[in-house]
């Protein structure tokens, strides 16, 4: 395509509707309609100049507001899709084979064509991500494709403009003019707050061309919070790990190097409707319990930089700290947040070791149900060897008793219990609901005596480097969304002829209203001819004819 | 009198406040001739009186509601969608100050009026916070959010009078038919409440127990004649009535029959309505709007969107995700709630480019601005109330 030249003699890109420097109509449309599209000022934007390549059919595609509207829409759609049945990730299954099995039991055929078709984990699908990733190019491309010759076209504008150009403008007057018309109308226009620049017989007032950058600013803003999501899936910027830690326990936090956390305490209050509380009985008698707080009293440790790997006094104490929902742990990046729990695990179990005729007693032994001892030394020569624990016993296969989970939900003990009168021990398999005997009848036993228990708190370690990323991306749009919403752009072209006969033409990007509050001010002090809005002339002799078509 | 109990009154009065004005706004927009008030009228400025004591009265129930719970009340579904006709009303306050346009009233206030009736359905007593609720955050994120949506509601009021104004009521057309399907949804909570009340003043209750989804047992409780039962239903209550069909575990009969309680009720009092009028409730309403400047009612929509957007944007999505990191850990969960705050959003925002990019002025728009406000009523009562997930605290 051919670079145009104007009439006035500038050299214009092709493409160009509105000569950069004169205003002139470029093209057979703008010349034959009544008022000039002003929208991006009449400059080439390559969507629409350009139409060979494969690279411009792509540009073209997602430069269009249709295309970016209708992936705005998909996106909405798909999204609405995912929420008809929950996600994945809020069923109760773990297994591909069993979440599959979930929704086709909980919810029949509907629930079969859901997972096959993927929707049950459609928001990291990879059809969700590529739409992401369209509205992400949509944004760049359609805010370039406006932006650059906007930009040029803003900065490089004249102030005196051709008369074709001014009597095209929305707001236009003609009319006579004193001789002291413009200095006026620049004084009046500057003390409106308006930038003012003068040549030879004319002025640009200007203000608010801030406000034309308000589109592009919060699309960058979309952009940069996709990009700190996409930063996410990069090794190390990103930490989402589960740490189960029992009262009493110490344990090094996964994936964070050289930092212990101890469980001091796990408690869970419930609203009592006591003291103080009563205002909320009626409610706690309706839905019956009511959690009030959940919260882990830790300590956290720091290896020092000096210290033996595995050295018993090799730590120091950073922080003791009540973690509770809302008031996450946070130290060197990271936040440790209370997320679970399971109150009253297992902790020990006590058995009397006796006869089982006489219950003549040797003593007792406590047997640690997370690290068990293998051998017990009783009172009177009594002994006790562990041969076999199952914390989690689910039963015998091949004779041999199972554990389901390394858990102590129920554990199952197989011991030999030692005598001065039976040397050779005897063998017992112990549970908590019976004892067995599996090779013959014993003399002695081990009788159950109490049981000691402990809570364990259920907590996520979390580093997120990308939040100030996203933050920065939110900031941004927020400022892009007031900055074009809220101001905007208004100019006004003044020309004097050497007839003395004045021009005038404004525009504004939005609120014409405001445009022609201020513009009333500026004809009063400064006498200017009165102006007309041609749209409103336009748009009155089209209704005219139509009311008159519908008369004849 | 409890600090609880005067702020149950403050809405009383309220409601009563806002009902009689609505009915002093229809009157000022019938003796108008103008569409819009250069000055406003006797009527227009009687009813804007009322409606500015209703709203202090609403003003006066939220603050000492706060202060009896020691919480904001924004933390239940009545709390929310009590503030959300308040906030309804604020922003209808600003913009009839701003373009003095009483038909507006006449159309926000009653909708306004439908939403406290239809949350106060809802369990009302001051109930206390669970712990994820107990931050500042609640107070922060959900006020921005109730007044954002009150907000983009006024500009689905301002859609609804365009459309009344310009859509031809005398011939047959999807417009017609779109128009009065809005009608009568408005008409069908209505009959929610009417149904709702009628039941919980007669004091209908009927236990059941029944095996869910989960293959677990459970119990419930009907508060309106059960015309379908549970999964495996077996009756507690002696002279309750059997339920008409048996629902299968994934449906959950007990809001399966309320639903269909209040769309009988609502039909039914839509018929009531059309045979004593003798026309559609759109033609009821249209003489109402017959002086209405609806380039005025145009540019009130797009005013509505524009403030209501970056309000929404930092409340529901900004303000939002920054709590849900601190409670939950991460900021983003693809929790139903959040996905549809994310919908209502994309939905605005291709309002705007619709608008901006593609003229989408005027009638478009004004359908719009009545959609957006369905996905808002969407995300408020159906993902609270029949799609669980994190944010279901009816």
């Amino acid at each position: 395509m051919e670079k145009l030249q104007c009439q006035c003699g500038h050299i214009n890109p092709p493409g160009t509707n509105l000569c950069e420097s004169c205003g002139r109509s470029l093209t057979e449309k703008e010349q034959n309609s009544k008022l000039v599209d002003m929208r991006y000022e009449g400059t080439a934007r390559r969507s629409q100049t350009y139409n060979k390549s494969i690279i411009d059919k792509i540009w073209n595609f997602f430069s269009s507001v249709k295309v970016g509207v209708g992936i705005i829409v998909l996106l909405l759609v798909a999204a609405a899709i995912g929420t008809i049945l929950p996600q994945k990730a809020f069923v109760p299954a773990n297994t591909e084979a069993t979440i599959k099995e979930y929704y086709a039991d909980t919810y029949g055929v509907v629930g079969q064509i859901y997972h096959a078709l993927g929707f049950h984990d459609l928001y990291s699908s990879f059809w969700f991500i590529i739409l992401v990733g369209m509205l992400a190019i949509s944004l760049i491309i359609a805010s370039l494709d406006r932006f650059v010759p906007l930009y040029k076209s803003l900065k490089n504008q004249r102030v005196l403009r051709h008369p074709s150009f001014m009597d095209k403008q929305r707001i236009y007057a003609e009319g006579p003019g004193a001789e002291d018309t413009l200095k006026k109308a620049e004084e009046k226009l500057s003390e409106l707050k308006y930038k003012v620049r003068t040549d030879k017989n004319g002025l640009l007032a200007e203000k608010g061309r801030f406000s034309r950058w308000g589109p592009y600013v919060n699309h960058i803003g979309l952009i940069i919070f996709l990009f700190g999501v996409m930063l996410r899936m990069m090794p190390g910027f990103y930490i989402d790990e589960s740490l189960w830690i029992r009262e009493g326990e110490t344990r090094a936090i996964p994936e964070v190097p050289g930092y212990y956390l101890e469980n001091k305490n796990f408690e869970l209050e419930n609203y009592s409707g006591e003291g103080g509380e009563e205002i909320f009985g009626e409610a706690l008698d309706r839905v019956g319990t009511v959690a009030k707080n959940y919260q882990t009293d830790i300590v956290l440790y720091k290896k020092k930089e000096d210290a033996l790997p595995g050295a018993v006094d090799g730590q120091e104490v950073v922080k003791e700290y009540p973690i509770r929902v809302n008031q996450p742990l946070k130290f060197a990046g990271y936040a440790i947040y209370q997320m679970d729990f399971r109150l009253d695990e297992l902790k020990a179990m006590t058995f009397s070791f006796i006869n089982k005729e006489t219950e003549e007693s040797f003593g007792e032994l406590t047997i640690d149900l997370i690290d068990p001892k293998k051998d017990y030394e009783l009172d009177n020569g009594a002994s006790v060897k562990l041969i076999g624990y199952y914390p989690d016993f689910s039963g015998f296969e091949n004779g041999e008793p199972q554990t389901a989970t390394p858990l102590p939900n129920n554990p199952g003990f197989l011991v030999k219990l030692f005598t001065p009168d039976t040397p050779e021990g005897e063998t017992s398999f112990i549970t908590i609901k019976n004892t067995v005997e599996p090779l013959g009848e014993n003399e002695y036993k081990l009788a159950f005596q109490s049981v000691e228990t402990r809570d364990v708190s259920g907590l996520t370690v979390r580093k997120d480097s990308t939040l100030p990323i996203l933050g920065l991306g939110g900031l941004i749009f927020m400022i892009g969304v007031a900055q074009g919403m809220y101001f905007n752009h208004r100019r006004f072209w003044i020309q004097q002829k050497t007839d003395g006969t004045i021009l005038l033409a404004g525009h504004t990007n939005k609120n014409w209203f405001g445009l022609k509050k201020d513009l009333n001010q500026v004809v009063e002090y400064a006498s200017l001819p009165a102006y007309t809005d041609q749209q409103d002339e336009i748009e009155k002799q089209e209704k005219a004819e139509k009311e008159g078509e519908v008369l004849s | 009198m409890t600090l609880a109990e005067i702020s149950s009154s403050l809405l009383y009065v309220a409601f009563v406040a806002y009902l009689i004005a609505t009915f002093v706004f229809g009157g000022a927009v019938k003796g108008n001739k103008e569409g819009t008030f250069k000055s406003e009228s006797r009527w227009g400025m009687v009813a804007i009186t009322i409606t500015l004591i209703g709203f202090a009265a609403n003003l006066g129930y939220f603050f000492t509601r706060w202060g009896a719970t020691g919480h904001a009340p924004l933390s239940n579904m009545f709390e929310f969608t009590t503030a959300f006709g308040m906030t309804l009303v604020g922003g209808f306050i600003i913009l009839y100050f701003l373009y003095k346009t009483p038909v507006l009233g006449m159309i926000v206030l009653p909708v306004a009026l439908l939403i406290i009736a239809f949350a106060s359905m809802f369990p009302s007593e001051v109930s206390p916070l669970i712990p994820a609720l107990q931050t500042n955050w609640l107070a922060i994120h959900v006020s921005t959010v109730v007044i954002a949506e009150g907000i983009l509601a006024i500009s689905a009021a301002a859609g609804l009078i365009y459309l009344l104004k310009v859509v031809d009521l005398t011939k047959k057309s999807k417009q017609r038919m779109g128009l009065e399907a809005i009608m009568y949804s408005l008409v069908l909570v209505l009959g929610f409440v009417v149904a709702s009340s009628f039941f919980s003043l007669t004091g209908y209750e009927a236990e059941f127990t029944y095996v869910d989804k989960e293959s677990k047992d459970a119990a419930v409780t009907y508060t309106m004649p059960p015309l379908f039962g549970m999964n495996d239903y077996v009756a507690l209550t002696d002279d309750a009535m059997t339920p008409l069909v048996e629902m299968p575990a994934i449906v959950h009969a007990g809001k399966l029959t309320t639903v269909v309680w209040s769309i009988l009720v609502g039909t039914v009092l839509y018929w009531l309505i059309r045979l004593v009028f003798r026309k559609r409730i759109a033609a009821i309403l249209k003489p109402f709007v017959k002086n209405v400047n609806i380039q005025l009612m145009d540019e009130i929509g797009y005013r509505a969107v524009i403030i209501g957007f970056p309000v929404f944007t930092l409340g529901a999505l900004i303000f939002a995700m920054i709590w849900a990191q601190i409670a939950w850990s991460r900021f983003w969960g693809w929790d139903p709630k959040e996905v549809w705050a994310l919908i209502t959003w994309l939905f605005y925002a291709a309002y705007l480019h619709l608008r901006l990019g593609k003229g989408w002025q005027g009638e478009k728009s004004a359908w719009l601005a009545v959609l957006g406000f369905i996905i808002i009523m969407f995300n408020l009562v159906a993902v609270n109330l029949i799609i669980a997930g994190l944010h279901s605290y009816a």
